[in-house]
């Protein structure tokens, strides 16, 4: 599964909250969770994410609530993959569950900046830097999470496990 | 094993398991509320099952946006009463329920030993019952509707020993942010927390709650402490069935930590938490010259009984401050009721505080009580974040219930020794 995209970066500890704000919470269609993506930090956002980037976050990205819409936004904002020193453990199986590629990279804060264009390829573990002609390792995710962002989500890949039990 | 890891082991029927496997757990209890049950149910109905797996072992509350606050609102709780009647699965609706986290464990929903599942970041609290009880997102609650299964991976824990006698006024909320200040707010991401010491089996089931709801303030999985005679004392009369023995839930004397925490808190003070992080904490009396518009007493970290009294001990007899509005917001029907008997709501009313019926409220700025920018609150909730509470240019203030209180009175955070023996 390989991404590519420009990244676009932010600092350590963004919390769900600044990813969609509790009052959006009432919204259910993706696309208009998705106006409202990051606009507690930078309501310029969904504008920028419109042609497809990568998320790249520091330390403890997605921390706070379980909210799945903060993922979500992210997704169809047009986020194709978040990749972060650390993750908040619901918002890392959240984007999992919703089939938006998520991975941990050690060193990805220091070594990419906004704008570079970024290649990932999650099986082999890989991130290139085109822009800064580097390449780092990211953390392989188990066979069984692979198979589910491969089907698009956890629901597609319980459908498609139940169908062929 | 650590306790954490035995429920893990009996939930995935294996003997033993070590932190960093992962397990195929079988889970006995899962939560969605009115924010997160809605995308659940869309999501289960994608899957393509008829029934839920065990409709005894769902629950569904309604209580961040109650009663419904707008039209959109009130579309999702319909949808949500509509399917737990079609699913024939327990809904606590407006007036019926409270506060999910308060709920839970206040109707029998929660057992010591169980694995439990909650489409909210804060369930973690009832690992104060002795649970492995954690927070999940809305699609995977919606797999577990339809699997009663799922993977998780064995924490490493962090032990935290507690000893010595709170004083006066200071409380567990002032301990836990007191341990998230220390341990920073990733400080136990992915891992599994578990409060033990005299000073954990000397505390109230409240302030066991208070602890283990806010350890995913600092990134836990987990929080939990062994169940005790405390715990047998609040379940028993609320659990329909009888209680597991207790004994195989303590950890070994050989169990493993990746780290001890040793804390003594005699010398402890009250503690706030200031914008926009839960670990920028400082004690409340070097906070004196931050001024306060709104003050708010609730939430599922500090709601309870417990908490009122205290809020009321101090309100009593005395008059908020002009400019500073006062919300007082029970966590549950139950706990509003008791305060209503106690006279609390009276102390309440009479000092010029605004009692409302229980939700979530303010909170999560989703509801009542929003801020605007510029306007600063003082919180017995648990998160500051930009924008959590309205306005991304106001600010919130976390603290104990007494300090809150005593906050409300002179208009800017105080540390709540410092009213004692003055009443006005
Ligand atoms: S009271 Fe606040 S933290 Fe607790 S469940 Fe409600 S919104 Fe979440």
């Amino acid at each position: 599964m390989k991404v590519t995209g420009k990244a676009v970066k932010f600092e350590n500890n963004i919390d769900t909250d600044v990813i969609l704000p509790g009052k959006y919470l009432v919204l259910t269609d993706p696309r208009e969770l998705a106006k409202h993506a990051m606009e507690g930090l930078d309501p310029a956002f969904p504008e920028k994410a419109k042609t497809g980037v990568i998320v790249i976050g520091g330390r403890n990205f997605g921390c706070g609530s379980s909210r799945e819409q903060a993922p979500l936004a992210l997704k169809y904002a047009g986020v194709r993959c978040v990749l972060a020193e650390s993750f908040a453990r619901i918002f890392f199986r959240n984007a999992i569950n919703i089939g938006l590629p998520i991975s941990e990279c050690k060193g990805i804060a220091s070594n990419v900046e906004d704008g570079d264009e970024l290649v990932v390829d999650l099986e082999a573990g890989i991130v290139e830097n085109l822009t800064k002609k580097r390449s780092l390792q990211v953390t392989k995710l188990p066979p069984f999470i692979l198979e589910i962002l491969a089907d698009g989500g956890l629901i597609e890949n319980l459908r498609r496990r139940l169908k062929t039990k | 094993m650590n306790i954490t890891e035995k429920i893990l082991a009996k939930a995935s029927n294996k003997s033993v398991v070590r932190p960093g496997e992962i397990v195929d757990a079988n889970v006995d209890m899962v939560m969605v509320h009115d924010l997160t049950g809605p995308l659940a149910i869309e999501a289960f109905k994608r899957i393509g099952v008829n029934r839920v797996w065990d409709k005894q072992k769902i629950v569904i509350i309604l209580d961040h946006q109650v009663p419904a606050e707008s039209v959109k609102a009130a579309e999702l709780h319909k949808m949500l009463r509509a399917f737990a009647r079609e699913q024939k699965i327990r809904i606590y609706d407006v007036g019926r329920g409270g506060i999910c986290h308060q709920v839970m464990p206040e109707k029998g929903h929660v057992l010591p030993g169980t694995v439990i599942l909650g489409a909210d970041s804060h369930t973690c609290t009832y690992g104060a019952f002795g649970a492995f009880a954690t927070g999940i997102g809305s699609t995977e609650a919606a797999a577990v509707f339809a699997t009663g299964k799922i993977w998780l991976k064995v924490p490493e824990a962090i032990k935290i020993n507690v000893t010595g006698q709170f004083q006066k006024y200071v409380a567990p909320k002032d301990l836990i942010l007191h341990i998230i200040g220390l341990l920073s707010v990733d400080g136990a991401t992915y891992k599994s927390v578990e409060f033990a010491g005299p000073t954990i089996r000397a505390m109230s089931i409240a302030g066991r709650m208070t602890l283990c709801n806010m350890t995913v303030e600092m990134g836990a999985k987990n929080g939990i402490i062994e169940p005790d005679e405390t715990t047998r004392k609040f379940l028993e009369g609320r659990v329909s069935k009888p209680l597991p023995p207790f004994e195989p839930l303590k950890s070994d004397a050989d169990a493993e930590y990746e780290k001890v925490v040793d804390i003594d808190v005699s010398d402890l003070t009250p503690q706030v938490a200031c914008p926009p992080s839960v670990d920028n904490v400082k004690p409340a009396s070097e906070m004196s010259n931050v001024q306060v518009d709104q003050a708010f007493i609730g939430s599922c970290t500090n709601g309870r009984i417990e908490d009122l009294r205290v809020a009321a001990e101090i309100l009593k007899g005395r008059k908020i401050k002009e400019g500073v509005r006062t919300l007082v917001i029970p966590a549950s029907q139950e706990v509003y009721l008791q305060a209503l008997h106690e006279g609390l709501i009276e102390i309440f009313t009479e000092a010029g505080a605004m009692v409302c019926g229980s939700t979530c409220g303010p909170c999560l700025g989703g509801h009542i009580g929003l801020l605007a920018a510029g306007e600063t609150c003082v919180s017995t909730s648990n998160r500051n974040f930009i924008g959590r509470m309205g306005s991304t240019e106001a600010k919130v203030y976390l603290a104990s219930p007494a300090t809150v209180a005593a906050s409300a009175i002179t208009g800017r955070i105080t540390d709540p020794r410092e009213l004692e023996g003055n009443k006005a």
